[in-house]
């Protein structure tokens, strides 16, 4: 099937498989490995990326079902250089070891803030449910997104 | 927070919370993850697995597979018995231990449900995985083994040759070593006039369960064979591919890219590896293999497993004299590769903190049809803390004691050090008073007993419990002589070079291989101080053989302690070097030369020379004097001569719902000496983590098999990974006493939350429950477990067996 996809700002038009999921169409169509894969459960979230501004998990959602849609994934988040205020935070408060559940986890913050732009702690813990993260035990990444929340208020 | 820029001179870097070098690549997508890589013409594999535990192979007809769309080729375990031999194990305890062949792919016999029989490569990982569904596998079943106690006592065998399922029987006595006395003696002393306890405590079966699956990436089109691995150990798998696979070792280069995790789950040599390797040999083709989630729950080796049979002894006046360990550790089917050595690596931690007159360790390594257990991060000594932390607090509810008041009465005092424990082990330092106190003032130790009194008054529903942990353990592996002693294959040394660059900026290349730990960022504060370079200007180079050429990887808290000492005795050796040159330079004596802030300077002058200028003198080489090398490049090796023993003690105020058996942790506090710190922010990103981990074990995580031995936790579905919902801000501060065993006074910190966590948790809710009269509830201690406890206690009944999982608790998350 054809399918039209607008990808960190650039437009891709490309024939895939049918059952091709988004995140194999990102990874190994158009080369975006910033996008990991950690289950095949739709549990660990680490695939996250934003389609058409919310947030989904991209091996649970088929590359022809994102046909016509705007994709955002890690590698279109930092604008001219410049990180954006989620990365920058997890920077600063130390918010990644390994860094295989970050793309996910920044993705997923991204789009906790925009719906609920100033979350208590409780709102991020529960927000970030759906992400999980084997290094940090969360401390960390909790008060980044709470920085973050400042930053971008 | 802000970096403010100072000169090296001014601001020693070691103990800065400096931010992370290896973040920017991490934040934006840019990852070097082994799935991330191609190669042009690369193939892919899919791996048969055996659904059933344990069963003859009766035939396997591939002819389906290979004509499926895509597929190169298929090959089962016979075809590739000339390509690959068997699977490592390089830490028998003895050499009569019984170690089965464990064949990459099966030959002739399944001895576990997630075991490999046969291989797929195609053009396309799916097209590979579509492919497996097609062969077709004939199996013989046989009776499977599950049950620990069962196998340890008799049949049915896993390998029924052998008549036993019984590897190895290892003992430590401190009576026989001269450490210390008889435990039977001293046994039998107090069921006289002491206090004499026994229990059974059970280590349920966990899984690492690092982010990144596990993936391999194999080309050989070049002269070398390039391995991409998911590893930790990217120079034991060079060594035990060349062997498993007959290659040269000097035609093998190991590269450990970005590694998603590893917790000592990638501490292992694995099939997959072999397999990959082989395959790309065979056909002259790249090859990648990247394991699912499910595959790898099922087939990566699991941690823990193991029943501990205790029997402690005491006076009534709460001095420990005796303490008893009888374990039977589940090894699963086969041996990993250092997997027979885990429960070792807590026999020397049974005694803890504490001094006992007597101490015996005994241990069966026990053969199942489940997958191999390894290392899980605390390997061995999680284990025995849980143990005699358990019994501290019960030994405190028998003597209507404090439980604190009661460690104090038995652990080593500060004055002590260095201190010779029963075990025969010399701890260098430590201050567990001092950890304690600071402890119990930023818990509120005091006010949250009185509040546990008042709420026990009232017989409030929702009951608290205080639980304590006042761990050590043995990090930094490991001196090389000792680990020869326990028959382990390999040392436990690290080596690292330093390289001074003509314009003055420094490559770092190291042996450890990080996967998270920051090792960039901490490896570069040390060398900048020690060279006086700028932070900036150090680049650590690892985890690639034709860089790294020499080295022993990263686990077991080891990196700082051994592999970070490499580093400032190459530094060590660069200053050296330099000095001659530098004399030549300044037409001075080499005697009238002191090097500080990066120069050497001509005593009592601000004459001097950097670094920088000396290095490149040196690339030039125009004038110079006789017998010098031009360059100031250095490496060194370090094998320490003692283990290192951070310590701590963590206190959890739990909550317990009485009529739910819900149970939610109000506080934790973590004051941890792990000697020197060189990064704060990385020290406290490692205790945040290894706190979840070992808080997981205790509350939600365990891998279970069915009767059959289909392990039913084989999804992140049921494989409970604490989320950022299921898990509470930590209280963490330090004291210090620093390690004599190595330059930097550093102790280790990667296992230390792990180690701590567990008993602290398990010990808060007993707490809460003494009055219902639970006294014991097995691991994870899910709300129906603690429901059940209760209503167990009440209905004057004994808390029932382990629930089958799923039946039970199929709801809970």
């Amino acid at each position: 099937m054809r399918i039209s996809v607008a990808v960190d700002g650039v437009t891709y038009s490309d024939d895939v498989e049918p059952r091709t999921l988004l995140v194999q169409y990102l990874r190994e169509g158009l080369g975006k490995v910033g996008t990991l894969v950690g289950c095949d459960t739709t549990s660990c979230g680490a695939c996250t990326v934003h389609l058409n501004g919310l947030s989904v998990k991209s091996c649970t959602i088929l590359a022809v079902q994102a046909d016509g849609c705007e994709v955002t994934t890690i590698e279109g988040m930092a604008n001219d250089g410049q990180l954006h205020p989620v990365q920058q935070a997890f920077h600063e408060n130390h918010a990644l070891q390994c860094g295989f559940c970050t793309p996910g986890m920044i993705m997923q913050a991204a789009s906790l803030l925009n719906e609920n732009p100033d979350p208590s702690d409780r709102e991020i813990r529960e927000g970030l449910e759906g992400n999980l993260c084997r290094c940090t035990g969360y401390q960390n990444i909790v008060k980044a997104v709470r920085q973050a929340a400042g930053t971008i208020q | 927070m802000t970096i403010t820029e100072e000169s090296p001179e001014t601001t020693l870097e070691v103990g800065r919370a400096r931010l992370r070098k290896e973040d920017q690549r991490l934040l934006t997508g840019r990852t070097r993850f082994t799935d991330n890589l191609s190669v042009p013409g690369m193939l892919y594999l899919g791996m048969v697995r055996s659904p059933i535990a344990h069963a003859k192979i009766t035939s396997i007809d591939v002819a389906e597979a290979k004509a499926s769309p895509g597929v190169i080729a298929v090959f089962t375990g016979a075809d590739l018995a000339d390509d690959v031999g068997p699977m490592p194990c390089g830490w028998p305890l003895s050499p009569e231990d019984k170690v089965p062949d464990y064949y990459p792919v099966a030959r002739e016999e399944v001895n576990f449900a997630g075991e490999i029989v046969a291989v797929v490569v195609a053009r396309s990982a799916a097209a590979a995985r579509d492919a497996t569904e097609l062969v077709d596998v004939d199996y013989e079943d046989e009776q499977v083994v599950l049950d620990l106690e069962a196998a340890a006592a008799g049949s049915p065998y896993v390998h029924p040759d052998w008549e036993t399922n019984v590897s190895t029987h290892w003992v430590f006595d401190s009576a026989e070593a001269g450490t210390g006395g008889d435990v039977k003696d001293e046994i039998d002393k107090a069921r006289q006039d002491g206090i004499v306890l026994q229990r059974t405590f059970r280590q349920q079966r966990l899984i690492p369960a690092f982010m990144e699956p596990r993936s391999f990436l194999v080309d050989p089109t070049g002269d070398q064979i390039v391995f991409w691995s998911s590893t930790q150990v990217p120079h034991f798998l060079r060594v035990f591919t060349a062997i498993a696979t007959s290659t040269p070792e000097h035609k093998i280069r190991v590269i450990a890219p970005d590694v998603g995790g590893g917790f000592g789950g990638k501490l292992e040599v694995t099939p997959e590896e072999f397999i990959t390797f082989a395959v790309a040999k065979k056909l002259g083709k790249p090859v990648k293999y990247t394991e699912t989630r499910s595959e790898s729950l099922q087939g990566a080796h699991h941690g823990r497993d193991q029943v501990q049979r205790l029997t402690l002894a005491a006076t009534k006046e709460g001095k420990v004299t005796a303490l008893h360990v009888d374990l039977l550790a589940n090894m699963g089917a086969y041996m990993g590769l250092v997997g027979p050595a885990i429960p070792i690596l807590g026999a020397y931690m049974y005694n803890a903190i504490y001094k006992f007159a007597a101490y015996r360790f005994e241990v069966k390594n026990i053969l199942t049809n489940m997958v191999r257990t390894d290392a899980y991060r605390g390997a061995g000594r999680p284990e025995a803390t849980f143990a005699i932390e358990r019994l501290m607090d019960d030994l405190a509810v028998e003597l209507d004691m404090d439980p604190l008041e009661l460690r104090a009465k038995n652990w080593i005092t500060a004055e002590e050090f260095p201190f010779t424990t029963v075990a025969g082990f010399e701890y260098d330092s430590g201050n567990y008073e001092a950890a304690t106190a600071r402890a119990k003032e930023l818990f509120d130790y005091d006010g949250l007993r009185a509040e546990q009194a008042e709420r026990r008054a009232r017989k409030d529903p929702v009951q608290l419990g205080i639980g304590i942990s006042t761990y050590t353990e043995q990090c930094g592996l490991a001196p090389s002589r000792i680990l020869g002693r326990l028959n382990y294959i390999a040392g436990g040394w690290e080596h690292a070079e330093v390289r001074m660059l003509p314009l003055g900026t420094v490559e770092v290349v190291v042996g450890t291989s990080p996967h998270g730990q920051g090792h960039e960022t901490a490896w570069s504060q040390i060398v900048a101080d020690k060279l006086g370079v700028a932070f900036e200007d150090v680049e650590v180079l690892h985890g690639d053989t034709q860089v790294a050429q020499r080295g022993l990887d990263t686990y077991g808290s080891r990196s700082l302690v051994v592999g970070a000492t490499a580093v400032l005795k190459a530094a060590d050796k660069v200053i050296e070097k330099a000095k001659p040159i530098a004399a030549h330079m300044l037409e001075a004596s080499e005697d009238d030369l002191e090097f500080r802030g990066g120069h050497f300077w001509v005593k009592g002058t601000d004459t001097g020379k950097s670094l920088a200028e000396i290095a490149f003198a040196a690339l030039q080489a125009h004038a110079w004097p006789e017998g010098i090398e031009p360059n100031l490049d250095s490496s060194a090796s370090f094998d320490p001569d003692v283990y290192s023993y951070p310590h701590g003690t963590h206190l959890a105020a739990i909550e317990v719902d009485t009529e739910t058996g819900a149970v939610a942790i109000r506080s934790y506090v973590a004051v941890d000496d792990i000697g020197k710190v060189v990064n704060p922010m990385i020290v406290e990103g490692q205790v945040h983590g290894g706190l979840t981990q070992g808080i997981a074990q205790a509350l939600f995580e365990e891998a279970v098999y069915d009767e059959n031995g289909t392990l039913v936790t084989g999804s992140f579905v049921d494989y409970l990974v604490p989320s950022a919902a299921d898990t509470v801000d930590y209280v963490t501060d330090r004291t210090e006493s620093p390690a004599v065993s190595n330059e930097l006074g550093a102790k280790g910190v990667g296992e230390a939350g792990t180690i701590a966590s567990t008993p602290a948790i398990v010990n808060g809710i007993l707490d809460a429950l003494r009055p219902f009269g639970v006294t014991d509830i097995e691991m994870p201690c899910t709300p129906m477990r603690v429901w059940k406890a209760i209503r167990g206690a009440e209905d004057s009944e004994t808390p029932s067996e382990a629930q089958p999982h799923f039946d039970a608790e199929g709801g809970q998350a």
